[in-house]
């Protein structure tokens, strides 16, 4: 029936229409924690504002805490109040609050379940839900097996045709390719494969998406994007926090596992990859798995990558502890919290370019940013003098904070001599679009409530990024202790060596 | 910042954007167009100002205002440049034209206008019949009238569909995208029925509910009712009918819709009136020629009015006369 029927109102030139997600409901599991108090919420109610959920939109929490609906609303209320991006509306909230329940159980608790069964089933019928779901699993990945069971013991986890059930996963997935394929085949033997949507928030940001519009939208950048004129490329995002409280997650897993496996390889891979055939979901997938593919970690993998951890001192005015002074961790402990990896990608294009990937705690500032560093001109018909301070071209794309896209490039210094140096052209998202642009979950959820998968990596991504990583892995395992580095820097000398030894080094960004 | 320069040119005016960009650092490079507001220089021009200030959060741009002041005065530009917190992440430049000049008002803007980014033309008040054949709206892509804003919105918003052109908008079809986007997924449901005929309630000086009729005539291609009615302001009800049962939107208070489908619950829906800035928000955040906007035109032909009207109409035409413009809007 339903492909018979074309809607007579729609129309694909009707540009004004907001993609509204048809009837549904979310179900949170792990309310209480940060990540949904902080973003989830406030992505919910932002979505509302920007009239993008259906009528009828309910959210479901699911904890351990003697919660009742109404009390679960005023922690709704009060983490969107506190966090929402947009006004707070009272008619908007209202019509969001009529759909908030609360069921309260454990993991384990199988009545929980059968009533959270019955919520999804009141739902439907009171507020026309249609029964489609979707579930936020924002819990550690020891409870997937448990929950995924549950779901489907109460038949929560079947899609029919008319119904869709979905589930959403977050980082990490896994430690390391075996563990990311037993927790794959957890989730997928619930949960067919196009059921879940793991978030990778990197991909909702939309600098992350302006990658392949620079890319694929222009004629002037793709002609040069290749190892005929590019030397290399580094990404790095670096923050300037520690991991104070932090431990319970962080300890034993370290930079490698927490950044570059999910958000640096995916941003290699859109910078990396071959043109889609189209923007439709398989096609950019299939792209995204080929470049995956065809990347390798380089060796010797002493000369070629680094590991550090922070010690204490000064950082920006104030005296910070080292990682082994921070509570939770233990004093012997070996995690890492700066990594850099050289990587290959083994195709025609990339051929011989160093894709040079790092991220670390506690460095200079906080930064996520791809730099496309461009070979130098095979001759100057200049003096030498008048070309020493030029260095390489260079186009970085800027993830934040202070989105855009940045050229480097030598220009004529004012004067009677012939001088160049270089200089930047800037552009800003800040000055050139909207200040308020949408949070990367806002984004996320509306594409998991309208079942567009094109921004969610698949096992098959996260499988091959791991198959990447775990060589370094291994050997830092054996490798003994971090090399130490001063908080607020950019990293052990080891970084500085593994560059030097090309005659390049990183840029600071 | 706010600078006044009386009595000037537009060379002037140019002088001095270079000179305060010299010396403020970055005005006008990520701008990603210009609007020009044309407007008459009364009270409403600061409101109108406003807007677009708010408006140039999401698209930075120089705005031009074109404020006519009195036409028996002597010829003169009073220019003004506002940067910085009195301009949003705008800068604006209000040009209050006297005399003549009043009328040649594309002769002072043209000087200014940023290179290659595309221009847009907003009539906040009552705009011209023919919007691209006006000399401000010449120089436009894309050119936003108001309907709703005028002394008569309906005979407006009929004249505008005369001589539509490519780029041509109203303000009152951006009212109506909640409501569009409403009905449009009511649709998607089940079941997946044909509509055999649909009716719109609305104040009979709303052009927005003229608009929403026409589009659904134009789309659904059935006889829609236009039912005026004085129970509340704007567009009132929609509904569909299906043989199984009429789906149905009504907003009696200008706020919170409600949705009737048979064989689903009835849901509440936010579906506030929007404010100017939203809308001109909207507007700017597309610049091709607006295919749906042409067909709902064209729908307006096909309306039936049935004689009788709902609720009382004495009382109605005493009221409208009042605040004509303001309650108009959807």
């Amino acid at each position: 029936m339903t492909r018979n029927w074309t809607n007579p109102l729609r129309d694909p030139r009707d540009k004004r229409l907001p993609r509204i997600a048809g009837p549904s409901s979310l179900v949170i599991f792990g309310v209480t924690g940060d990540l949904s108090r902080k973003k989830l919420m406030p992505a919910i109610y932002d979505l509302a504002h920007r009239g993008l959920l259906p009528a009828g939109f309910s959210l479901i929490g699911f904890a351990r805490r003697e919660w009742e609906d109404q009390d679960f609303g005023e922690q709704v209320h009060d983490a969107v109040a506190e966090h929402a991006r947009t006004p707070f509306r009272e008619s908007v909230w209202n019509r969001l609050a009529e759909g908030i329940r609360f069921v309260q159980g454990s993991f384990d608790d199988d009545d929980a379940f059968d009533r959270l069964a019955q919520t999804v089933r009141d739902l439907d019928t009171e507020r026309g839900t249609g029964g489609n779901t979707a579930f936020y699993l924002s819990i550690p990945p020891w409870a997937f097996p448990v929950v995924t069971k549950q779901l489907a013991r109460c038949g929560l986890a079947e899609s029919s045709e008319d119904v869709w059930r979905r589930v959403v996963i977050e980082k990490p997935f896994g430690h390391d390719l075996a563990s990311a394929k037993e927790l794959n085949a957890i989730v997928n033997d619930v949960f067919p494969e196009e059921s879940v949507f793991r978030i990778d928030h990197y991909l909702g940001k939309e600098t992350v998406q302006n990658i392949l519009a620079l890319r694929f939208a222009n004629q002037m950048f793709e002609p040069i994007w290749n190892a005929n004129y590019v030397d290399h490329v580094q990404i790095t995002m670096a923050e300037d926090i520690g991991l104070g409280g932090r431990a319970g997650y962080y300890d034993g897993i370290g930079a490698a596992r927490d950044v570059i496996q999910n958000h640096l390889l995916q941003l290699l891979a859109l910078t990396a990859m071959e043109e889609p055939v189209s923007f439709d979901p398989k096609a950019l997938r299939s792209e995204k798995v080929k470049v995956l593919g065809a990347t390798r970690a380089v060796g010797p993998l002493d000369e070629t990558t680094a590991r550090g951890q922070y010690s204490g001192g000064w950082q920006g005015g104030k005296k910070v502890p080292g990682l082994l002074q921070e509570g939770g961790f233990s004093k012997d402990s070996t995690t890492e919290t700066y990594a850099a990896v050289t990587l290959e990608v083994q195709n025609r294009r990339w051929a011989g370019v160093p894709f040079y990937v790092r991220t670390g705690k506690r460095l200079g500032r906080r930064v996520t940013e791809v730099a496309v560093v461009f070979k130098r001109a095979p001759h100057l018909p200049f003096d030498s003098t008048s070309t020493e301070e030029l260095g390489q071209n260079a186009l970085v794309i800027r993830v934040q904070p202070d989105e855009g896209v940045t050229m480097r490039f030598g220009s004529k210094v004012p004067g009677t001599t012939m001088e160049v140096r270089d200089v930047t052209m800037d552009f800003g998202y800040g000055h050139a679009f909207t200040e308020t642009s949408p949070e990367a979950y806002e984004r996320l959820i509306l594409d998991v409530l309208l079942g567009e998968p094109s921004l969610f990596p698949v096992n098959e991504e996260v499988e091959l990024s791991w198959q990447i990583l775990d060589p370094v892995l291994e050997h830092w395992a054996k490798g003994g202790s971090p090399e130490p580095y001063q908080p607020g820097s950019w990293g052990p000398p080891s970084a500085e060596r593994m560059l030097e030894r090309s005659g390049r080094h990183w840029r600071r960004p | 910042m706010i600078i006044d320069l009386p009595s000037t040119t537009t060379s002037q005016l140019n002088k001095k954007l270079v000179e305060l960009r010299e010396r403020g650092g970055a005005v006008a490079l990520g701008r990603v167009l210009t609007l020009v507001i044309a407007a008459e220089d009364d009270d409403q021009l600061e409101e109108a100002i406003d807007a677009a200030n708010e408006a140039s959060r999401e698209h930075p741009s120089r705005v031009i205002v074109v404020a006519k002041g009195a036409r028996t005065a002597a010829p003169r530009i009073d220019g003004q440049i506002r940067i910085g917190g009195d301009a949003g992440a705008s800068e604006v430049i209000v040009l209050r034209l006297y005399g003549p000049l009043a009328s040649q008002g594309q002769s002072a803007v043209v000087p200014l206008l940023l290179p290659d980014a595309p221009i847009v033309t907003w009539w906040p008040g009552g705009g011209p019949k023919a919007p691209s054949k006006d000399p401000l709206g010449e120089l436009a892509q894309r050119r936003i009238t108001d309907s709703a804003a005028d002394k008569n919105p309906i005979r407006a918003l009929q004249a505008r569909a005369r001589s539509y052109t490519d780029g041509d908008t109203d303000l009152a079809w951006t009212r109506l995208t909640n409501w569009r986007a409403q009905l449009v997924s009511a649709l998607d449901l089940p079941p997946y029925e044909r509509i055999t005929g649909a009716s719109v309630t609305g104040e009979a000086d709303s052009p927005s509910t003229e608009l929403l009729a026409g589009w659904l005539a134009e789309y659904l291609k059935v006889p829609v009712k236009r039912i005026k009615t004085t129970s509340a302001q704007g567009i009132v009800s929609v509904s569909l009918d299906r043989p199984s049962g009429p789906i149905e939107l009504h907003r009696p208070d200008g706020r919170t819709g409600t949705l009737t489908q048979p064989g689903q619950p009835t849901r509440r829906i936010a579906l506030q009136r929007r404010d100017n800035r939203d809308c001109l928000i909207e507007e700017l955040r597309r610049l091709d020629p607006d295919e749906i906007y042409e067909a709902a035109l064209q729908g307006l032909g096909k309306l039936s009015t049935p004689r009788k009207k709902t609720s009382t109409a004495s009382a109605a035409s005493a009221g409208r006369k009042k605040a004509a413009s303001a309650k108009a809007k959807a």
